[in-house]
């Protein structure tokens, strides 16, 4: 089954645990600065995690000479093979959102690639701001939030 | 190391040099971090009689082993000097993200040495270390110098500095971080701009290493999920924040009232956590690694319209029922004033509350304070926490605490301090256990020393009878031994109301991979505790100094549940002394200090 980092900004405290956990995972250390998310902090209390969105036809993938990026056919996750990164940035140049990044001391680019199935950041988060649900469930607390408005109205409609 | 970056760095400000030393391993074992390892630096280095504000004076920035890793809550470091409003030891403690990018830089602790000639700040970029000239900042308020601090380093920096409370040596100045996190009491921001110190900047992109991940992750795991399982952490801090107890202590009999003249508040309802909610919450605000989140963001309204964050209860108490005013905005106000000019609000709106007593007694006149000080005069309160900061007319009077202002004017005993220091909103005569605590705090009047509102109101871990006094001086000592432990690690007290030694030592122990156990962690705090009792004898205080003002201890309260009660602290302290493993003067024995393995400071 496929399945979606689902973020939600407007749950988010801006605590920073998602990028702890993911460096814990990923680099054996407490690292934020090769974590695979990272968290903007507003001002008026928003804040804003940042990762890979493991686009369709991703630009990043797409650039990629050497193969280093690959998008899984199943997952859709796009993975990365270090031995084959060949350190060009490209990718980094190419996502739109900046969520490639280039490691110098493990020369080789980085992203987030889930954690195999089970993301220490979703996993982490005191607010559900991160959660890892299914593909399809996506859109729906959105819309279950929407549709809520409207039965408070038809309610008001019909008392 | 793990969990300790193992470096320490060292800035002679008057000679703008710096070096970088290994940390001493032993030592970080024994005093674990933060406030312990800073404290055991500080009283290494520095003479007990030393003057605060002088340049012979250090000032320590220290972090603990859990700062910036994954473990619950520990977003914190701590600030240890010798705190000018009191004398004594002042370890300041705050949270954010100030002392995680510190060890992200590759660093435990800063050490500042001597008096920089003309303004300066500190910029560190991992093994980058500049001192930089920061006349264009001195003068500068918390918020706009954190701005231009920001942009003339690198956005992603966390900045720790003064506001003009620090640099005026207003003598509860704050040291803030990320403009509204506070390193609040003893004044730790007034011996920064004696030294002429506007800021340290600090941007880190290092790791913190971890003894054994698996450990780490797992022993993390199960603290959170008793976090988020407790009701204290996962219902009332996160929905009312820290505000939550207005109501609570307000039920409790115990809601200091106008200097402490009385103990329920009949405007609590309006600075309550509900109305503030309401009026005044935009949304929850988390420190580095936080499940709890208890931090506000924050709007106030009207004539006092402002944003910041905050108050915390303490704040809301001092401005409000402690000055017998309701008015939550301006309450709002004076608390984001305070973040932005860097002051303690709780000394600050104590002082106020004690000069608000003594213009009712006719001691004061409107030719001293320039302002009506009947208590609940809101724009009073308002206008005169502004000149504190800038030590205008009456302001710079309020600028030197209670203690000095009661002193002056001949009335002492209306100071609400111990040891010269202010003591927050829970009322010693309602809750019998908070006044051993505020008696014996080694920074003077504190409730984060051994926050004996937990059992004694709250029921964490277990519900006691508040107005009990035999069983207080052992709850006491284990709340105190376990606040130092949990401070030097770097993880935040509020963790306390779900977790004890027996959730926080394994984490500890994943981390750094010392064998931390739940005993040797307490007996780190209980060595902790006894090093910063050692330092204040050696600063001239003695048993004397462990008392709290004659109100708490003759008066009784005049309204409210807890009418008729003063505190008995004199049949608590004996025991006290006694479990502490401490002579009828309140010295620590010999033999204490040979178990401790402080037989050095014999």
């Amino acid at each position: 089954m496929e399945k979606v980092l689902l973020i939600s900004p407007d749950r988010c405290i801006g605590c920073g645990s998602c990028e702890v956990a993911c460096s814990l995972a990923q680099e054996g250390e407490c690292r934020p600065s090769l974590a695979r998310i990272k968290v903007f902090r507003f001002e008026l209390g928003i804040h804003v995690p940042m990762t890979c969105l493991q686009c369709e036809n991703a630009p990043c993938a797409s650039v990629c000479k050497t193969g280093a990026l690959e998008q899984d056919q199943e997952t859709g996750i796009i993975n990365i093979h270090s031995e084959k990164c060949i350190g060009c940035r490209m990718c980094v140049v190419a996502c739109p959102f900046g969520n490639i990044s280039y490691n110098r001391e493990g020369k080789s680019a980085f992203k987030c690639t889930q954690c195999d199935g089970d993301p220490q950041c979703a996993l982490f988060c005191p607010t559900e701001a991160l959660q890892y649900v299914p593909a399809e469930k996506d859109n729906l607390e959105k819309k279950r939030a929407y549709a809520a408005k409207f039965a408070a109205i038809v309610e008001e409609v019909e008392a | 190391m793990f969990g300790w970056t193992g470096r320490v760095l060292r800035v002679n400000l008057g000679e703008k040099t710096w070096k970088i030393e290994p940390i001493r391993s032993e030592d970080a074992r024994l005093f674990i971090g933060a406030r312990g390892l800073g404290t055991k630096y500080y009283i290494d280095e520095v003479d007990p009689t030393v003057d605060p504000l002088s340049p012979e004076n250090k000032l320590i920035f220290a972090t603990g082993p859990l700062t910036g890793t994954l473990t619950t809550s520990s977003g914190r470091y701590d600030v240890i000097t010798k705190g000018p409003l009191t004398g004594t030891i002042a370890a300041s403690n705050s949270g954010g993200f100030w002392g995680p990018e510190l060890k992200y830089a590759g660093f435990d602790m800063v050490i500042l040495e001597g008096k920089a000639k003309a303004p300066v700040y500190i910029y560190i970029y991992n093994d980058m270390i500049e001192i930089r000239d920061a006349r264009h900042l001195w003068g500068k308020d918390v918020h706009s110098v954190t701005d231009s601090l920001l942009t003339e380093t690198d956005s992603e920096a966390k900045v720790a500095c003064i506001g003009p409370a620090g640099e005026n040596l207003v003598k509860f100045a704050c040291i803030m971080n990320e403009k509204d996190r506070a390193a609040g009491r003893s004044g730790v921001g007034a011996v920064m701009g004696s030294k002429n110190l506007k800021a340290i900047v600090v941007r880190g992109t290092k790791g913190i290493k971890v003894a054994d991940r698996d450990a780490v992750f797992q022993s993390v795991a199960a603290a959170r999920k008793k976090l988020k399982e407790h009701p204290v952490t996962s219902g009332g801090l996160p929905t009312f924040g820290t505000n939550v107890l207005v109501g609570i202590i307000n039920s409790a009999g115990a809601l200091p009232t106008r200097n402490f003249r009385e103990a329920i508040f009949e405007g609590a309802d309006k600075v309550s956590a509900e109305t503030y909610n309401e009026k005044n919450l935009i949304k929850n605000k988390g420190c580095m690694g936080c499940p709890i989140g208890c931090g506000r963001v924050a709007k106030s309204n009207g004539i006092y319209v402002g944003q910041g964050e905050g108050p915390e209860y303490e704040s809301t108490w001092s401005f409000g029922p402690d000055c017998g005013i309701d008015d939550i905005d301006a309450i709002v106000k004076a608390n984001f004033i305070c973040n932005e000019l860097g002051m303690d609000t709780i000394t600050l709106g104590s002082t106020i509350a004690c000069a608000m007593e003594l213009y009712e007694m006719g001691v004061l006149t409107e030719n001293e304070t320039g302002y009506d000080l009947h208590f609940g005069n809101v724009n009073a309160m308002v206008k005169l926490t502004e000149d504190t900061a800038y030590r205008r007319g009456f302001g710079d009077e309020l600028a030197e605490g209670s203690w000095r202002l009661a002193e002056k004017w001949g009335h002492p005993e209306l100071s609400m301090t111990v040891k010269k220091q202010e003591m927050p909103a829970y009322d010693p005569r309602a809750l019998q256990g908070m006044g051993l605590e505020y008696a014996t705090s080694n920074r003077g009047g504190c409730h984060v020393r051994g926050y004996l509102t937990s059992p004694e109101v709250l029921g964490a871990p277990e519900k006691i009878d508040p107005e009990d006094n035999e069983t207080k001086p052992v709850w006491l000592k284990a709340f105190q031994d376990l606040t130092a432990a949990l401070d030097s690690a770097g993880m935040c007290l509020f963790t306390t109301f779900a977790l004890g030694a027996a959730d926080i030592a394994p984490q500890l122990a994943a981390v750094t991979g010392v064998d931390y156990t739940e005993e040797s962690f307490m007996q780190a705090g209980d060595r902790i505790w006894n090093l910063e009792r050692l330092f204040n004898m050696k600063a001239g205080l003695s048993k004397s100094d462990d008392t709290l003002p004659p109100r708490l201890l003759k008066d009784p309260i005049p309204n409210g549940p807890m009418k008729g009660r003063v505190n008995r602290l004199d049949s608590m302290l004996p025991q006290y002394y006694s479990l502490r493993g401490w002579n009828e003067e309140g010295i620590p024995t010999e033999e204490k200090l040979i178990e401790l393995g402080l037989a050095s400071y014999l």
